[in-house]
């Protein structure tokens, strides 16, 4: 009897649906583009690959205009630990690595790599992996070469999400379909046309995650997806669940959607990997399938191309194809279109111009006519009437947040959880008043950003100074003594002068001696500094790491949480470089202390001063600009007070060198991770 | 450009006033039922002054007319304090008061959405302390009243404060229920023999009783509307029928009935229309229940201690001051945080 109970309670679980707050529903104008089925497209007289299709690292260029290139060959590869590499995506011959318009808000040109098809789309020689054999290590490792990002829009590099090597403690894999925006329907003709592929791909990536469980969230108005679904894991006999979740926008939101699923909330500061959960949009797990069981890299994906045009249609895509391309495919746009929106009517934006290239985080396009997206009304007063907050799938109060932001009152904001925000735009759909609360918000997380950043400089700065002005302080000191001590040494010899022995050795002598004894104060001297030294080093070290554990904290609440692993290795390199360079000292403090002082300290060391401090100069004219390089610079500056001699000098230089190198790249790293911003969320 | 979303499916501020003035014509209509057409002048009034004082502000405040005044914001104002007075107070009562409303306390604070205290209510209030003698003056119901006055006997008593000839005020007006109960009770009677006078009803006042309802009527028509949540209507009424309920236990000879409470007074307009202004009000859904309840608790205590019948406006004014503290206290727990 009780079995019976627990099944059926099994059983209610397994479809029960846990809600979010909020949500809106949209209209969906999902229909008109899912008509037809998809359709391919000729090969374009040109494609053009931008470096930045995905989030982290540019990846490096690999090839040189005029190569010859076959499709699927890897023209750019992945450089640093979040980075994507880049594929040819026909064969052809490359004819410019310039700067070009890519699809970005900011309408900023940058890198791309230009191909001109040959038109014979020939194949680079696949190689399927017999990946149910074969070491989990190794296949993660050869998804850096796959160009594979999250296709859901995020584009977040799939291998890093995969880096677990089985034991990542994901139990649960969350498969997203729900596809919530209006009019974007990829995922669902992906569904609908090539669902062995997904379930495929699903083995796939539990098998590199080892996860026990998946579930696939489908919204309810995808029926037809969600049968060929089901009929596909009963054909290929898989273990997975799935789960019809009310078509509630923005269910398709990484965070929401596992809380639909499963009732988790995953923590505001954890990845969803900390709680043992990973989730991968649909068209990603098929690019998996594709990599490991066809060879095939990342080089096209399904687009939604839709709204106003003549015909609205899902084509299969290669990456770098003209925008403009598509639209033809799809009948030509219509004669009132305005303008493209790439993505979808809640959370996309205004493509700068049509002539840009289809890149991997193009998951729609949609031709924009004034009489489908009117301008909106002029924004009146905020009533408080709190629709917006009732709608807010965080739960966050967006008229407090509106008023914060508005009067600049960023701390407050920060207090009432702006950097929760996802952006999803349910607060503006709702406003009576016609209030773009959500660019309120944007330009709210760009200026707390920004300020921090300021910040965090200023206080490097002040710090330096203070430093700087202490060892000045203790230098003049260290001068007056010597010069005191030489005096009484030169009174000394005087008198021994009177006494009528030989001058001239006697004064060498005494000199040494002088030396000698200067050496030995000076060693006990040093000893004490070194020692002093060390513990500002240490403390020092203690609040870099501090620091770096409050600056990681701050990109968690700017919801980069997937890529934290970067950040986390360059905060270990960090740590590592801190480490050394302290043991460094301590060796060099024993040395002193052990009476090895260098002699005439004070004449050898003032032209080395002088250029350690013109050095220092120019680090903090640099260091004002990369704060993350001027914390390192501080820690080697440490060795230079000590550094006395010209070799320990030059050790320092080649030292702080590195530093800066690592610096600068940590700083880019951060750079890039804090760029990935709430969309990576969207997987 | 990032400018998303473009779309938008919200109905606009004027939209959501429409359908406020038009819960509000049930109430309306019961009132001219029961107490006769006056009413209708007042709003007309009320109305005018305060498109006027709306658009002179705006004016003078370098800010765009049109678009402001067709939020009706302004007329719903005017006609939740033509409903809060005396009907056949003389016309530049209604007018002072709109005119306060509109202006002092709407405009000086910045206008449609800056406002922290509800304008009808600071009219009423300024109406109130200012001319108390014609703020009592109740018109009886008709079927009460010893001579009904007819509507254009109204019409020229707002106008001319000329009654008929023959007709003493006193045989137009009446003490209202919560007056009388107040006056009474004073007077050492009890609730049970004071309650069969003529002027109370099944619920509250006779006649009024069915404003009151009408009102109610209208209220659900917003909630159903989804133009106002549940909170603050339902933490109203249960926190004055909670609190009269208490005191009536205690002693039911001195203490009215939590339904007389409930269909008396202004306690139906401002459960539905008053505190639900969400400019002067607070957000949070919490913040909501405290602010209802602690109306709710003030308006009781002045009914049965303070100086005046009801309390309603008091209350109100009064809880606008802690709306920020509310809401500071009352923030909901965000989506992946702790409490």
């Amino acid at each position: 009897m009780n079995t019976i109970v627990n099944i059926a309670k099994l059983f209610k679980s397994a479809k029960e649906i846990f809600p979010f707050h909020g949500g809106v529903h949209p209209p969906e104008n999902k229909a008109q583009s899912t008509q037809l089925p998809i359709g391919q497209l000729p090969i374009p007289e040109k494609i053009v690959l931008p470096l930045r299709q995905h989030v982290g690292n540019i990846p490096k260029v690999k090839v040189s205009v005029g190569d010859y290139v076959l499709k699927g060959q890897l023209i750019a590869e992945a450089e640093g630990t979040v980075s994507a590499a880049i594929h040819a995506s026909t064969s052809g011959i490359v004819s410019a690595v310039s700067d070009a318009i890519i699809p970005h808000p900011s309408g900023l040109p940058d890198r791309c790599i230009t191909i001109t098809p040959d038109g014979l789309d020939k194949w680079i020689e696949k190689t399927p992996q017999d990946w149910r054999n074969a070491e989990r290590k190794s296949l993660v490792a050869s998804l850096r070469l796959s160009g594979i990002v999250g296709l859901g829009g995020a584009t977040f590099p799939t291998h890093i999400k995969l880096r677990a090597d089985g034991k990542s403690g994901v139990h649960t894999l969350v498969i997203n379909a729900a596809e919530c925006e209006p009019y974007i329907t990829c995922d669902d003709m992906l569904m609908r046309e090539r669902a062995d592929e997904i379930v495929k791909g699903i083995t796939i990536a539990q098998y590199l995650l080892g996860a026990e469980k998946v579930i696939v969230g489908v919204e309810d108005n995808k029926p037809e997806a969600a049968a060929g679904l089901k009929s596909a894991i009963s054909e290929l006999n898989a273990q997975i669940q799935v789960k019809i979740v009310p078509t509630l926008y923005p269910s398709g939101d990484a965070r929401r959607l596992v809380h639909l699923v499963l009732g988790t909330e995953i923590p505001y500061d954890k990845r969803s990997t900390e709680v043992g959960l990973q989730v991968f949009n649909v068209a990603t797990v098929v690019a998996l399938y594709r990599y490991f069981e066809l060879g095939e890299p990342s080089i096209s994906r399904i687009v939604s191309m839709t709204g106003n045009v003549q015909n609205p249609q899902n084509f299969e895509v290669l990456f770098g194809t003209p925008m403009l391309h598509l639209v033809q495919a799809a009948g030509g746009a219509k004669a009132n279109t305005t303008h493209f929106i790439m993505g979808g009517p809640m959370m996309g934006f205004d493509l700068p111009t049509a002539e840009v290239p289809i890149t991997k985080a193009a998951n729609c396009i949609i031709a924009a006519s004034p009489s489908l997206f009117a301008p909106p009304p002029p924004a009146m007063p905020c009533i408080r009437c709190a629709r917006c907050a009732d709608a807010c799938p965080v739960n966050l109060q967006p008229q407090e947040l509106y008023w914060f932001a508005k009067s600049d009152n960023f701390e407050k904001a920060n207090d009432y959880k702006l950097f929760d925000c996802i952006e999803c735009g349910a607060c503006s759909y709702v406003c009576p008043s016609d209030i773009p609360l959500v660019q309120y918000y944007r330009y709210a997380k760009s200026e707390i950003i920004a300020l921090d950043k300021a910040k965090e400089a200023a206080d490097l700065a002040r710090e330096r100074n203070d430093f700087r002005l202490a060892r000045i302080e203790r230098e003049k000191q260290e001068r007056a003594q010597k010069h005191a001590e030489r005096a009484q040494a030169g009174k000394a010899e005087a008198a021994k002068t009177e006494t009528g022995t030989k001058a001239e050795p006697k004064i060498d002598q005494s000199d040494e001696k002088l030396n000698t004894n200067n050496g030995l104060s000076s060693g006990a001297d040093d000893a004490k500094k070194a020692a002093i030294a060390a513990a500002i080093e240490r403390a020092k070290a203690l609040k870099a790491a501090a620091k770096s554990e409050s600056t990681s904290e701050a990109t968690t609440e700017q919801k980069v949480k997937p890529k934290k692993s970067a950040p986390d290795d360059d905060d270990a390199k960090k740590a590592l470089i801190a480490a050394a360079i302290e043991r460094a000292k301590a060796q060099k403090a024993a040395a002193l202390a052990a009476g090895n002082a260098p002699k005439n300290v004070a004449d050898a060391a003032e032209p080395v001063k002088k250029e350690i401090e013109e050095i220092e100069a120019r680090r903090q004219s640099v260091g004002l600009a990369e704060p993350k390089e001027a914390a390192l610079n501080k820690e080697t500056e440490l060795i230079k007070p000590n550094n006395t001699d010209a070799a320990a000098d030059k050790q320092a230089l080649i030292a702080a060198a590195i530093a800066r190198a690592k610096a600068q790249k940590a700083a880019a790293d951060a750079a890039k991770s804090v760029q990935s911003d709430s969309k990576t969320e969207k997987e | 450009m990032n400018r998303s979303p473009y779309i938008s499916n919200a109905p606009s501020v004027g939209s959501i006033m429409f359908k406020v003035l038009l819960a509000l014509v049930p109430g309306i209509a019961a009132y001219v039922w029961v107490y006769g057409g006056g009413i209708l002048v007042t709003l007309i009034l009320a109305t005018i002054t305060a498109l006027i004082a709306e658009a002179a502000m705006l004016k003078l405040r370098k800010r765009p007319i049109q678009p402001f005044l067709m939020d009706y914001s302004a007329v719903l104002t005017a006609w939740l304090l033509a409903l809060a007075i005396p009907p056949i107070a003389p016309w530049w009562l209604i007018v002072v008061g709109t005119f306060f409303a509109i202006v002092v306390a709407k405009h000086l604070y910045g206008g449609l959405g800056y406002n922290p205290f509800n304008p009808a209510m600071i009219g009423y209030a300024v109406l109130l302390i200012s001319f108390p003698v014609l703020m009592t003056k109740w018109p009886a119901a008709l079927q009460l009243a010893q001579t009904p006055l007819s509507f254009g006997d109204q019409l020229h008593l707002i106008f001319s404060g000329v009654l008929p000839q023959g007709v003493q005020i006193d045989a137009v007006t009446s003490a209202t229920p919560l007056d009388y109960l107040k006056t009474q009770l004073m007077l050492k009677h009890e609730v049970g023999s004071i309650t069969q006078a003529p002027v109370f009803g099944v619920l509250g006042g006779k006649g009024n009783e069915w404003v009151t309802g009408a009102y109610l009527l209208g209220g659900l028509y917003l909630w159903q509307q989804k133009i106002i949540s549940w909170h603050l209507p339902t933490a109203f009424l249960a926190a004055l029928a909670m609190i009269s309920g208490v005191f009536w236990l205690v002693n039911p000879a001195h203490f009215a009935s939590p339904l007389f409470h409930l269909f008396s007074g202004a306690s139906m307009l401002c459960a539905f229309f008053i505190i639900t202004d969400p400019v002067s009000g607070p957000t949070t859904p919490k913040g909501k229940l405290y602010f209802a309840a602690g109306v709710a608790v003030i308006a009781y205590l002045i009914r049965v201690y303070g100086g005046y019948p009801d309390g309603i406006a008091f209350a109100v004014i009064f809880m606008n001051i802690c709306v920020p503290l509310i809401d500071a206290h009352t923030q909901p727990r965000v989506f992946g945080h702790e409490k």
